[in-house]
């Protein structure tokens, strides 16, 4: 059995962190709100861009196609992004979406598959680097807010491996915020390009769209474009579900630990009463004694 | 003029404007063009420079680097890269 000076300090410390995760539900919620604002003002771009490339795509057809909008014709050669975020301390946020690629990556594995991995956000490379870390072919940091720099860096460097004839087929892994208690990880293709994916239909009434210079050189500058658009906005619905996530989490470490400190409380006072108990009749036996 | 155009400048991080206007100009790769409500659809890159946004007088300016023009029935949209409204 504890002694009363132990359990008074066991009692504190249950309650100083009780005080951080109070604060860091709080501090969550409040980025939640803005990394929702992020991702809600991002998506007009990412659903025009889709639209114009569906468009686009539907006009191009046969060996003139660009690649990155067919793909090489193979899938052997599979490179699988991982979106995470940088920071723990989310429940079970970053190993969902760890888990889900991992379970991919070793059905592509089984079947004979060469996977190539590239990890965005620190958590995601810590966890995947002991498993494959020979296939790490690049790994980045989100680095506080997404930002569209990043993106571009991350599609740069698929550009680079696919334009070298390194890859067939990229992936994407990251989570996607439905509401502020589901976030479902979620696998997107990124080459082959998804075309029409839920891309509103433009209707052109009849008329010809015509194209300056021409379609095919919009599309060839737009599809990486597309690349970028597709990362950031993984990267932003990540952001949104991360803090979601942390809140949701930090809520349940704050409820706990108020938990914990009403059993402890409780069994503080019941030993802290048996002692006095203890003590008086000590001293009335000794009382009786003389 | 029959009636208004409907145009939404968005970048990545943002929509910076949506709304119905007079005129807009821009600076495509292959030339500078207006375009009007009723416009026939049309998409150009665009080069670096800036769009004018006409509205009953009053014109806004807007700096754009890199990004699309899209012009179709509904009106049109801008995606761009990088967008800032000039002071």
């Amino acid at each position: 059995m504890a002694s009363l000076k132990e359990m008074r300090s066991r009692i504190g410390s249950v309650k100083a962190t009780q005080k951080i995760t109070k604060a860091m539900q709080m501090v969550a919620a409040a980025k939640l709100r803005r990394a929702q604002d992020a991702a809600q003002n991002a998506r007009p771009y990412a659903e025009r861009m889709a639209a114009v490339i569906a468009n686009l795509a539907a006009g191009v057809s046969g060996d003139g196609a660009p690649r990155l909008l067919v793909g090489t014709g193979q899938d052997q050669r599979q490179l699988v992004i991982v979106a995470t975020a940088d920071r723990g301390l989310a429940g079970g946020f970053n190993t969902s979406i760890v888990r889900m690629a991992r379970e991919r990556i070793a059905r592509l594995i089984a079947e004979g598959k060469d996977v190539s991995i590239i990890t965005l956000g620190k958590k995601g490379y810590d966890q995947l680097k002991r498993l494959y870390g020979s296939r790490i072919v690049a790994s980045f940091d989100v680095g506080g807010n997404p930002s569209l720099e990043t993106a571009q860096l991350v599609a740069e460097k698929v550009a680079d491996l696919f334009d070298a004839g390194e890859i067939d087929v990229v992936s994407l892994a990251y989570s996607k915020f439905k509401s502020v208690v589901t976030q479902t990880p979620t696998f997107t293709r990124l080459i082959p390009a998804q075309v029409g994916a839920g891309a509103p239909e433009i209707d052109l009434k009849g008329a010809a769209y015509e194209y300056e210079p021409d379609g095919e050189t919009i599309l060839e500058t737009l599809l990486p474009r597309n690349l970028t658009t597709q990362l950031f906005s993984a990267t932003l619905e990540n952001q949104a579900g991360f803090f979601a996530s942390q809140m949701a989490a930090m809520d349940n470490a704050t409820r706990n630990a108020g938990d914990m400190i009403a059993a402890l409380t409780l069994q503080y006072n019941r030993s802290r009463q048996a002692q006095i108990t203890k003590e008086l009749i000590e001293i009335i036996s000794g009382a009786e004694a003389l | 003029m029959a009636g208004k155009l409907h145009f939404s400048l968005v970048s990545p991080q943002r929509e910076l404007f949506s709304g119905d206007v007079d005129q807009v100009d821009a600076a495509g790769t292959e030339g500078d063009f207006g375009v009007l409500a009723g416009h026939a659809p049309f998409m150009t890159a665009l080069r670096e420079g800036v769009v004018t946004v006409h509205n009953g007088g009053k014109t806004t300016v807007f700096e754009v680097k890199g990004g699309f023009a899209d012009v179709t029935a509904e009106g049109l949209t801008i995606l761009a890269e990088q967008a800032v409204e000039a002071a």
